[in-house]
């Protein structure tokens, strides 16, 4: 007789479990060693908590409590880490290091494969210098993706204000931005280059933005993005290139990629965005980077990084990665 | 990085012909893809090709089983959840998705007007929702697997929405065009992993294509 469960929910039976156990031991290790202490929160907040990262962070799962209250269950640990951090360390001393191993709960499309419960492994730095806080944080998670075996993996590193402030530079708001915005984190270059041109860019400037996404790999990139000119593009690659002369003294520059294209669906990012990629998967195995503005929401004033690496995904490159042999 | 030769889903069907006219252009050999080998999976010029139903291709690309492919925009459009890097149009294949039926006959105004409610065969479901949505009109629609234009004859809906490329099926079916929906090309795609890893082959293959295609 089978119960089913819902779709994009799963069991996990012993043999996995002992792989899934290895590799979070493996993890949580590097996190602990280098600070980040671990913590655990409740699985549901209140909505209006939930709710202040606004776009696609916002839970999929709202229900009322028997006092009637509007509860959620928590679409990733960064919000509930913020309010955590707000409630309980407003009077410490930042920086605060803070590790987590939890599940996450977001909505899935039918048959698509997708979790509706996930879960991740990750850090939060909260209050820490910006271009130091993003450094650190990237050092944590090639440590984290050596720990876990895969010395192929690639950590992307692009700039979530980069667009924003390029659009702004151009002149194109409202509709038309939102609308741009969603063409540059589909990497839709039709699109892409089809809105610019209704939103009145010239052929010229548009083309520049196209080529600006298409931009990924080492230093070369920013002397490149240099050429492409523009203020909103200097002052992005300015910080990237601080960030990637950082990395480069540390020795982890080569596990770096620098990607002007990169821009994640999450509304919170400010400034650096990071994405990991296994070259056995063709699926990003997590990603993380800025988001200074989701502290503010929660009454600090402190800069913030982070990643979340999905445990099933990076279980499966491992495997893939072994395959290979 | 490069392990193994880059992969590209090559669609068969109608825009096989011109897909493989396009990689002529752009100098890679398929004179191999062109004989009556019952093969689906070709080497030539230091690539794989993998020949699949068009529809499929967004599957194999967002999963990287592909690393890029070539497919209509109105496959793009129906599969519109699937992961994939919209890289560049090219050109080829043109055809127009539209809301068709019967020619001089207004049962379809009929529906709308007394009923409030149209019903729509089609092959294509979500680009026919989202358009009756954008437009605020309520649709019931009808998935048909084969020739949708057989199903106004018989009454199976007051109007179809499909593919249109010369216009003629429709002629011969004594269906017309009520309103363009959307214009639809080929388009060359990336698995989204690969478009980072293997930056240098992708942005290769992209610059032959887009100068073979603007040709």
């Amino acid at each position: 007789m089978i119960h089913p469960i819902p779709p994009g929910t799963r069991d996990v039976l012993p043999d996995e479990m002992r792989e899934l156990r290895k590799l979070q031991r493996a993890l949580m290790e590097v996190f602990e060693g280098r600070g980040y202490g671990e913590v655990a929160t409740p699985s549901i907040e209140y909505d209006e908590l939930m709710a202040r990262a606004d776009g696609p962070t916002r839970s999929s799962y709202r229900f009322f409590d028997e006092s009637g209250e509007l509860l959620a269950l928590r679409s990733d640990m960064t919000v509930p880490i913020a309010r955590l951090v707000a409630s309980r360390f407003a009077a410490g001393e930042p920086p605060f290091r803070f590790s987590y191993l939890a599940s996450g709960f977001r909505a899935v499309r039918p048959q698509s494969g997708q979790m509706r419960e996930f879960l991740q492994a990750g850090v939060e730095l909260i209050g820490a210098a910006p271009g130091e806080g993003t450094v650190e944080v990237i050092e944590v998670l090639e440590a984290a993706l050596d720990a876990a075996g895969l010395g192929r993996a690639v950590i992307g590193l692009g700039d979530a204000d980069l667009y924003r402030q390029l659009l702004e530079e151009l002149g194109v708001e409202g509709e038309a931005r939102d609308s741009i915005h969603i063409s540059l984190a589909t990497h839709d270059l039709v699109g892409l280059e089809q809105k610019l041109s209704d939103a009145g860019i010239g052929t010229e400037q548009a083309q520049t933005c196209v080529r600006l996404t298409q931009l990924r790999g080492g230093s070369e990139v920013l002397e490149q993005a240099h050429g492409l000119g523009g203020e909103a593009v200097e002052r992005a690659t300015a910080r990237l290139s601080e960030t990637y002369e950082e990395l480069r003294r540390r020795g982890i520059a080569d596990r770096v990629q620098i990607d002007l294209g990169l821009l994640r669906e999450l509304g919170y990012y400010s400034g650096a965005i990071l994405e990991v990629y296994d070259p056995a998967l063709g699926h990003v195995l997590g990603g993380g980077g800025r988001y200074d503005g989701l502290m503010q929401q929660f009454g600090l004033d402190l800069s913030a990084a982070g990643f979340a690496l999905y445990l099933d995904r990076v279980h499966t490159a491992q495997l893939e990665e072994a395959r290979r042999g | 990085m490069a392990d193994a030769p880059l992969k590209l889903a090559v669609p068969r069907g109608a825009l096989f012909g011109e897909t493989l006219d396009l990689l002529d252009a752009a100098g890679i050999d398929t004179s191999e893809m062109r004989g009556d080998s019952r093969s689906l999976i070709f080497e030539a010029s230091g690539m794989t090709f993998v020949t699949m139903r068009p529809s499929d291709v967004p599957t194999y690309v967002e999963a990287g089983a592909a690393d890029v492919g070539i497919t209509g925009k109105d496959v793009l459009l129906e599969q519109a959840d699937r992961v994939v890097y919209e890289l560049l149009d090219l050109g080829f294949g043109r055809c127009r998705m539209v809301l068709a039926a019967r020619t001089g006959n207004d049962r379809l105004g009929e529906a709308q007007r007394r009923l409030g409610m149209m019903r729509i065969a089609t092959k294509y479901p979500r680009i026919a929702e989202d358009y009756f949505e954008s437009t605020g009109r309520r649709v019931e629609l009808i998935e048909v697997k084969g020739s949708v234009e057989l199903a106004p004859l018989v009454g199976l809906g007051d109007g179809i929405v499909d593919l249109v490329a010369t216009g003629r099926t429709l002629e011969e079916n004594e269906l017309e065009v009520r309103e363009e929906i959307v214009d639809c090309t080929a388009r060359f795609v990336a698995n989204r992993v690969a478009h980072k890893l293997r930056a240098a082959e992708i942005d290769e293959l992209t610059a032959k294509l887009r100068e073979a295609s603007a040709r």
